[in-house]
C-alpha cells in the first residue's frame, strides 16, 4: 500500500451530508501519480503533467528511463509492500487508493504574510487601546536587566510568517469522484488554490 | 480549475426550485428532526439573498405573535422539500434589512405584476 499522493488544491465549498447536514469541504483535484523509482519500503511519485520542453534533458532521461511522462514534481513516499507486494514504475496511482469515511493527513505551504508583528504571528495581546497607552502592538519587555544582558536566543519577535510547511491533521473524506479524480475534504487545507498538497493517510484502528 | 470544481458542484445543485427575488413572499416546507423527519412550513418575505453555487442561501422574515422571526436556508439543501411563490413584491433594494425596523401598514411591499 502506498502511504499517500499528491494533489492540487482547488478552493472550498460546502457540501450536503446524508443526513441533510451542511458541511465545509476543500477539493483537491488529484490526477494520477506515476510511480517511479521503486526502492527498499520506498517509492518515487510523479505529479502533474507539464510539457516536455519545460523539462531539461538530464531530467527528461531519468523519467523516460522509469516510464513516466514528462511530470513537474517527484517526491519520494513509504510503500507498505506486505500487502499489496511490489510496485511497478511507470503504473498509475490515484484516488482509488481513499475510500469515504477515511481519515487523512494534508500537507501543504501555507499562505505567505509577509513581515507580521508579535500579535498577528505569536498571539500576544498587546497593549491596552485607549487612556493614553502609546503602547498598541508592541511585544513589551524582551529580558531582564545586567544579568543576562542579552537576549535570550529563540525569542517570540515580529519576522516572516507563513509561506511554510504545515500540516493539517485528521481531515475526513466527505465525497469523490472518481471521472474527475476529485476528492472532498471535510474542514481547511493549508495554502491557497492550486497549491500542490501532499495527501497522507491515517492508519486507524 | 474553476471548471473542474464547478462540475463537481453541479452534481449536488438541485433545479427543482423556483426562482424568487427579494421581496416576494413564499411558503417553504423543510424537513426537521433527527429520526424521524417531520415536515414543517415557513411562510416569509424574503429579505435577503447571498452567495452563489452551492452556497446560496435565503433569509425569510415573518412576524410570529408579534415577534419577528427570521431564518436562514440553504437553498440547496436536500432538507428542503418545496418553496412555492405566494406573492411577488415589487422592491427597489436587493437586501430589505430596512423591515427590520418596520411592522404593521408600514411594513407593506407593493404587489408586483408582470403585464
Amino acid at each position: 500500500m502506498i502511504e499517500g499522493i499528491l494533489g492540487k488544491k482547488l478552493g472550498m465549498t460546502r457540501l450536503f451530508d446524508d443526513k441533510g447536514a451542511s458541511v465545509g469541504v476543500t477539493l483537491i483535484y488529484c490526477e494520477p501519480c506515476y510511480i517511479g523509482d521503486v526502492k527498499e519500503g520506498k517509492v518515487q511519485i510523479g505529479f502533474g503533467e507539464i510539457k516536455e520542453n519545460k523539462l531539461n534533458k538530464s531530467i527528461r532521461g531519468y523519467l523516460e528511463s522509469k516510464n513516466i511522462p514528462p511530470v513537474k514534481y517527484l517526491k519520494e513516499v513509504k510503500w507498505d509492500s506486505s500487502k499489496d507486494g511490489a510496485p511497478k514504475a511507470g503504473t498509475k496511482i490515484g484516488i482509488e487508493i481513499f475510500k469515504n469515511g477515511d481519515i487523512v493527513d494534508i500537507k501543504g505551504k501555507s499562505k505567505g504574510k509577509g513581515f507580521a508583528g508579535v500579535m498577528k504571528r505569536w498571539g500576544f495581546s498587546g497593549g491596552p487601546a485607549g487612556h493614553g497607552s502609546r503602547s498598541h502592538r508592541i511585544p513589551g519587555s524582551i529580558g531582564q536587566s545586567s544579568d543576562p544582558s542579552r537576549v535570550w536566543p529563540g525569542l517570540k519577535m515580529a519576522g516572516r510568517k507563513g509561506g511554510e510547511s504545515v500540516i493539517s491533521k485528521n481531515l475526513e473524506i466527505v465525497d469523490k469522484d472518481p471521472a474527475k479524480n476529485l476528492i472532498a475534504v471535510k474542514g481547511s487545507v493549508p495554502g491557497a488554490g492550486k497549491n500542490v498538497v501532499f495527501i497522507k493517510k491515517v492508519q486507524t484502528g | 480549475m474553476k471548471k473542474i470544481m464547478t462540475e463537481m458542484i453541479n452534481k449536488h445543485i438541485r433545479k427543482d426550485l423556483p426562482e424568487f427575488n427579494p421581496g416576494d413572499n413564499l411558503k417553504v416546507e423543510f424537513k426537521v428532526g433527527e429520526e424521524k423527519k417531520r415536515i414543517q412550513v415557513f411562510e416569509g418575505l424574503v429579505i435577503a439573498k447571498s452567495g452563489e453555487g452551492l452556497n446560496k442561501t435565503f433569509t425569510l422574515r415573518k412576524h410570529s405573535f408579534g415577534i419577528g422571526v427570521e431564518k436562514v436556508f440553504p437553498y440547496h439543501s436536500p432538507l428542503i422539500k418545496s418553496i412555492k411563490v405566494v406573492r411577488k413584491g415589487k422592491v427597489r433594494r436587493s437586501k430589505l434589512y430596512y423591515m427590520r425596523q418596520r411592522y404593521g401598514k408600514a411594513a407593506r411591499i407593493k404587489e408586483k405584476t408582470d403585464y
